[in-house]
């Protein structure tokens, strides 16, 4: 029985210049008690088919034709004509928040900030239920129990921004549920947030769907979420569905080449080491200039490999202060006691949840801070050099040889400046040449991310994602640098642009003999690129070793948990729900032993494997337990 | 809350000092005081009889005294000719002008300029909400644009000019006497129900002309805050659940839109004071501005000097208010300590 059925769905965006379709003739139907994904790029249409069925299309659109039939289960399996009524009229919105509940992507901004928890989950109960206040609230704590929201008591009284991403998310959850929907339209519902959360609330949205006999209607762009969740999908692209049928169907034999393509441009653990990624619109980048040759890695002093930087022990604390800077209490150890090498010419992947340090570890890389203890030192020709002890002269010219790609490419580049402009900054700041071979020099770079030259005059907002991405990489190359952050340059991308930039990346680097440092949460991504990974979590590095070592045979705890909460988008490697740790495995201080850190005990490393190394602290009495091997600890 | 509210108070002290001592730096600025202009002018016109009086004025008020003693005196701090006696202790001062104690100079003026400062801001407010409410929900239709029309004309057009149009008007379809602030038999009379209403009446033009510009300014912000709030993630969520247009309208997207506006409250009364000046000349109404705008042109120190402390105690005091309110309102405000905290 279809509780959902879409009929020939078309829906019209008109705009400054013109109509413009976004949705083309598009069918499928929803089972009931079943969770069907609707999956595509951003820009396929998927949200806006979401929003159709809610009736809460923005309005500058509307539906031309087509269907949206709903059978009414609190009225005999009626059937209504969702597209037919008026979409701000008493009929739908008596079904919108009852029947039909949505959980939105962003739990960040999907909350109001003025409102309590409570009152913003209760208001559905109150519009649809009748109810008054008192139960209402009560209703509220039984979703928020429901939720596993830690004590619902306090929590109703909570406001958004007193929550972290993922409570908010459980949250709203609790909202879309709290009339008990028969039909759930779940977002892109954790495409924000961290790994390990992502996989707790999968779980949390099959446990309820099982319990509140509800059917699923996912919208993503993760492969792996679809493995994971679904039991039918549809592949959109440009407003059309592509291909349509059960889960098995589709990964085991898909038909069109659109979604072959698709499913060769994900990053997966489970990938060959040197397979490549096959992106939808590869790029070629041009490197056939005289002076973009590679870094000159055959020298006595700088051959590949040695250690290029190195962070000693460095700490970062950061204090909070008061409106009037005054130091108060609080303070939170961001780095704690970081050691790394970051060896010529590889990629070192670091990887952790939000508030890791990752990014914080790379900055200082880079002397955007002072530390508050420990050394970094960097290779020149003269020998290591700490970067802590550079004056302001040498620190200008270390800036040449230390570039950063960032992760948002919308708000990194000036609105207000040309691509021109953008490229040729760094040039001027840094006096090179003149303006003739300044040009010269960005034409080098447009080529080099193969971009085209005639994008020159024009600025950041007519760009996509991945141009702008890609701008953003000709403008950390434009110095020559010798090694780059790139702090998840891909996290803000489609998973087909994420591919070629990605490629470009690895290109570039071989090309070019760069040293990357590359932050990401994403495990699959960093497996794709690195030769090492270093693990972070909580300031502290948990892990570093090779690549296919930590992906292979993961000691630490937390490692592990991370490993088990990546979704992978084969049918194979389902996760396993049942045996997430939960939030406690990103806590040192529930580790078990001996890995186990309380709030003063200093890291220790031990090596574990040639060249792999475990934070086990426990261990620094009792060397003896490493000659047991890795995978017994 | 209330530990807030007392720090806050505690603050306004020396804040207040300061004022005081900038309002009294700049009014002696121009060379001179009152009775030596006086004593110049009787010079001039060869008339010197009265001069000893005048000199006798300077001694009593201590004019001829330094600078910071005669700051001193004016606030209360310093012995005067007659021991302790300034604003601290309750002497308001000396209008040399009107030959009177200040208090009985702006005193009957105060309650009116009051009376017509809240009548405006609550002009401001009831026309601006709703207009500014429409304009935003409705971007681009026939009536947004219409409201965005008058609004410019609103700004554009100065307010001497609109008095004089609408008083003319008021004079010659309602019948009310041109200027002034009640019905000219009732000056003088006790209060009654035809005195108030007489009041009221004359309140009107006047709101109207001072508030134009104002209510202007008000629709095209709230219009654009609104603009922005309402096309946010946090609003769609909330039409999800089945909300009405209207309602989801008040409870999510104008509440964040308001903050501004309450931020705004503690400037807008200086604004309507200095701002109500050359109308309320225009409308002959009794308020404080006239009086200011006399005192500061006859370098009256005593009585200049007191409104604008006045005004800026107006000001401290509205800020106050809408940093209460504000933090009662929004919980990012209140809670901001905590919330760093985390």
């Amino acid at each position: 029985m279809n509780l959902l059925d879409v009929k020939g769905l078309s829906v019209e965006f008109h705009g400054d210049e013109g109509h413009h379709q976004v949705v083309r003739d598009v069918s499928f139907s929803v089972p009931e008690n079943k969770c069907v994904a609707l999956v595509g790029e951003s820009g396929s249409g998927k949200t806006v088919i979401s929003r159709a069925v809610m009736g809460i299309l923005p309005a500058k659109s509307r539906i031309t034709a087509g269907q949206i039939l709903f059978r009414d289960n609190r009225k005999n399996g009626e059937q209504i004509d969702i597209a037919k009524l008026p979409p701000a009229g008493p009929a739908m919105r008596a079904i919108r928040g009852d029947q039909i509940a949505m959980i939105f992507q962003e739990p960040m901004v999907s909350l109001s900030p003025l409102h309590t928890i409570g009152d913003q989950i209760s208001e559905a109960a109150k519009l649809h239920r009748f109810v008054g206040s008192k139960e209402a609230q009560e209703l509220t704590k039984d979703m928020l129990r429901l939720v596993h929201f830690p004590e619902p008591e306090r929590a109703i009284r909570a406001y958004p921004f007193e929550l972290s991403g993922g409570l908010r998310q459980r949250a709203l959850i609790a909202m879309a549920m709290i009339c008990r929907p028969t039909l759930l339209i779940a977002d892109e519902p954790t495409t924000a947030l961290d790994v390990t959360i992502q996989a707790e609330i999968l779980k949390l949205i099959k446990e309820v769907q099982a319990e509140l006999n509800m059917t699923l209607l996912m919208i993503t762009h993760d492969f792996g979420v679809v493995t994971n969740m679904a039991d039918e999908v549809v592949v959109v692209y440009n407003g059309e569905v592509m291909e349509k049928g059960s889960v098995e169907d589709l990964f085991l034999t898909p038909q069109h080449p659109y979604l072959k393509a698709l499913l060769n441009a994900v990053p997966s653990l489970s990938m060959e080491p040197d397979e490549r990624l096959v992106p939808i619109r590869p790029i070629k980048p041009r490197t056939h200039h005289s002076d973009l040759q590679p870094q000159p890695v055959g020298k006595t002093h700088a051959f590949r490999g040695t250690a290029l930087i190195e962070l000693e022990g460095v700490c970062k604390n950061f204090t909070f202060k008061n409106l009037r800077g005054k130091k108060r209490r609080g303070m939170t150890t961001a780095l704690d006691n970081v050691s790394l090498t970051v060896r010529r010419g590889e990629c070192l992947g670091i990887v952790g949840e939000s508030g890791s340090g990752k990014t914080t570890a790379s900055l200082a890389m880079l002397r955007a801070f002072p530390l508050t203890r420990g050394k970094i030192s960097y290779t020149t020709e003269d020998g290591p050099r700490d970067i802590q002890g550079f004056s302001e002269k040498e620190l200008f010219q270390y800036r040449k040889k230390a570039q950063i790609i960032f992760q948002d490419p919308f708000s990194s580049l000036n609105p207000r400046r040309t691509l021109n402009e953008i490229l040729q900054e760094p040039l001027v700041i840094h006096r090179m040449g003149d303006s003739l071979s300044q040009g010269a020099r960005i034409r080098e770079l447009i080529d080099l991310v193969g971009l085209s030259p005639r994008y020159l005059r024009r600025y950041p907002h007519s760009f996509s994602g991945g141009q702008r991405q890609r701008i953003g990489i000709a403008r950390a190359l434009a110095l020559n640098p010798e090694f780059l952050i790139c702090d998840e340059p891909t996290s803000a991308l489609d998973v087909s642009v994420q591919a070629q930039i990605l490629n470009l990346l690895k290109d570039l680097k071989d090309e070019l003999g760069l040293t990357y440092v590359f932050v990401s949460h994403n495990l699959a991504v960093v497996d794709y690129i690195s030769d090492r990974v270093a693990v972070m979590c909580k300031g502290k590095v948990v892990e570093v070793g090779p690549t296919r070592q930590i992906i292979d045979n993961p000691i630490h705890p937390y490692t592990r948990a991370l490993l088990k909460a990546v979704p992978e988008p084969s049918l194979d490697h389902k996760l396993d729900f049942s045996s997430l740790a939960g939030t406690a495995s990103s806590d040192p201080t529930q580790w078990p032993s001996p890995y186990r850190m309380r709030y003063t005990t200093v890291p220790y490393l031990v090596e574990i494997e040639t060249d792999h190394w475990v934070c086990a602290p426990g261990m620094e009495s009792m060397r003896d337990i490493v000659g047991l091997g890795g995978s017994h600890i | 809350m209330l530990n807030y509210i007392l720090r806050r108070l505690l603050v306004m002290i020396p804040t207040l000092a300061a004022i005081s001592f900038l309002i009294f730096f700049i009014i002696e600025l121009p060379e001179g005081d009152y009775i030596s202009n006086q004593i110049s002018m009787l010079r001039s016109t060869g008339e010197s009889a009265s001069i000893g009086r005048l000199e006798f004025l300077r001694k009593e008020f201590a004019l001829d005294r330094p600078f910071v003693e005669r700051y001193g005196i004016w606030v209360g701090l310093w012995p005067g000719p007659n021991g302790f006696d300034g604003l601290i202790q309750g002497n308001w001062g000396w209008s040399f002008e009107y030959d009177q104690p200040v208090g009985e100079v702006v005193g009957p003026t105060l309650p009116l300029t009051v009376a017509l400062n809240l009548a405006t801001v609550l002009f401001i407010y009831c026309v601006a909400f709703p207009i500014g409410i429409y304009s935003a929900t409705h971007q681009y239709s026939v009536g947004d644009y219409t409201f965005t029309l008058i609004g410019y004309l609103g700004l554009a057009t100065p307010n001497f000019l609109l008095a004089l149009v609408l008083m003319y008007l008021a004079n010659s379809w309602f019948g009310l006497t041109v200027g002034g602030i009640m019905e000219e038999h009732y000056i003088g009379e006790p209060m009654s129900g035809g005195k108030v209403l007489s009041i009221v009446a004359h309140l009107i033009v006047p709101v109207i002309v001072i508030g134009t510009s104002g209510t202007a300014a008000m629709i095209r912000r709230l219009r654009a805050n609104l603009l922005d709030e309402i096309y946010k993630q946090y609003v769609t969520t909330a039409r999800s659940k089945g909300m009405r247009e209207s309602k989801l309208l008040v409870k999510y997207p104008l509440r964040v839109a308001l903050n501004p506006f309450i931020a705004d409250i503690g400037n807008l009364i200086p604004s309507l004071v200095s701002g109500s000046v050359i109308v309320s000349v225009v409308l002959n109404l009794p308020t404080v501005g006239p009086v200011l705008l006399g005192a500061l042109q006859s370098q009256d120190q005593f009585l200049a000097g007191f409104i604008l402390l006045f005004v800026s105690i107006l000001t401290l005091i509205g800020m106050l208010v809408s940093d209460v309110l504000l933090g009662y309102l929004d919980p990012r405000i209140r809670l901001g300590k905590e919330g760093a905290r985390q």
